[in-house]
């Protein structure tokens, strides 16, 4: 499927199936984490102090999964607005570690009316290099 | 074990501001260049009151509690064992840069999986703002590791 144009959305040329254009993110490093921390308000030591996520029997400090949750964020409102946003749902699989290079998709999955209201059903997915699906949810929006 | 008892829990309101330094941090972090999110005359033009929050600041922002792990220790839960599980907001008003915006939160379910080797622990937030119109609301599923 060719992503949907960025330009305003038109629900009934909108098909099931359709994907969202990608977001390619930079590889996940600590300094992210830190500042993610700071800025995010989560500051829970596992994501930024290396002792405490080995003594909590981690490898290493790891991506909050908010991080993740916020760049799918972005997928969805560097595509249409964020005030047609009406839910953003995550479950998060598995953990995004240091180096790992997210890429955020979504396509799709379902048109839907509630009320006056009509709405795109969006399934969202966070996938590192080696193709692991970390986050899987669901954006629903409005047009 | 986590006691099921502390299901309805209900946690001090936590009433904060929406900072304009603080979404311009949020959203330089994670990378957002979108102007209505950093710049006011964009977030006007685009019929925003101020820097408009984007979609997930709202979680950090129900974190910014004096202490926002006391509530784990509270019911007996150890913040090194827990993970993130399930995350979701629904949306019924923007928030804006000067918006208060006030939580409630309380504990909606604790349950376990494989005999106990995993609990997870389900926590629900109201978001209302200022003038008291509901904003948000947040569910946060917390697994707790006990092995």
């Amino acid at each position: 499927m060719t992503p949907l144009a960025m330009s305003s959305l038109d629900y009934s040329r909108i098909d099931v199936g359709e994907a969202l254009p990608d977001l390619v993110l930079p590889p996940v490093d600590r300094t992210v984490l830190a500042l993610f921390a700071g800025a995010s308000g989560d500051h829970h030591p596992i994501h930024i102090d290396v002792d405490y996520a080995r003594r909590a029997g981690m490898p290493d400090v790891f991506a909050h999964g908010m991080l993740v949750m916020a760049w799918l964020g972005r997928l969805i409102t560097q595509w249409t607005p964020q005030r047609h946003l009406r839910e953003l749902n995550a479950r998060f699989l598995g953990i995004t570690h240091l180096g790992h290079i997210i890429t955020c998709s979504g396509k799709v999955t379902e048109k839907l009316e509630q009320g006056s209201e009509k709405l795109l059903r969006i399934e969202i997915r966070s996938t590192n290099q080696y193709g692991e699906t970390k986050i899987l949810g669901d954006a629903l929006v409005a047009l | 074990m986590i006691d099921k008892k502390h299901i309805g829990k209900v946690f001090p309101l936590h009433t904060v501001e929406v900072e304009k330094s603080a979404l311009r941090l949020f959203a330089k972090v994670i990378g957002e260049t979108d102007p209505v999110y950093t710049d006011e005359s964009a977030a006007h033009a685009a019929g925003h009151r101020s820097l408009l929050a984007p979609p997930t600041f709202l979680f950090g922002l129900e974190m910014s509690r004096p202490n926002a792990f006391a509530w784990l220790y509270e019911i007996g839960a150890n913040p090194a064992r827990i993970l993130h599980g399930e995350q979701s907001f629904a949306y019924r008003a923007t928030v804006c840069a000067g918006d208060v915006i006030t939580f409630e939160t309380h504990l909606a379910d604790i349950y376990d999986k494989k005999n106990g080797a995993l609990e997870f622990i389900l926590r629900k937030s109201r978001a209302t703002n200022q003038d008291g119109q509901h904003v948000a609301d947040l569910a946060t599923l917390v697994a707790h590791r006990n092995t």
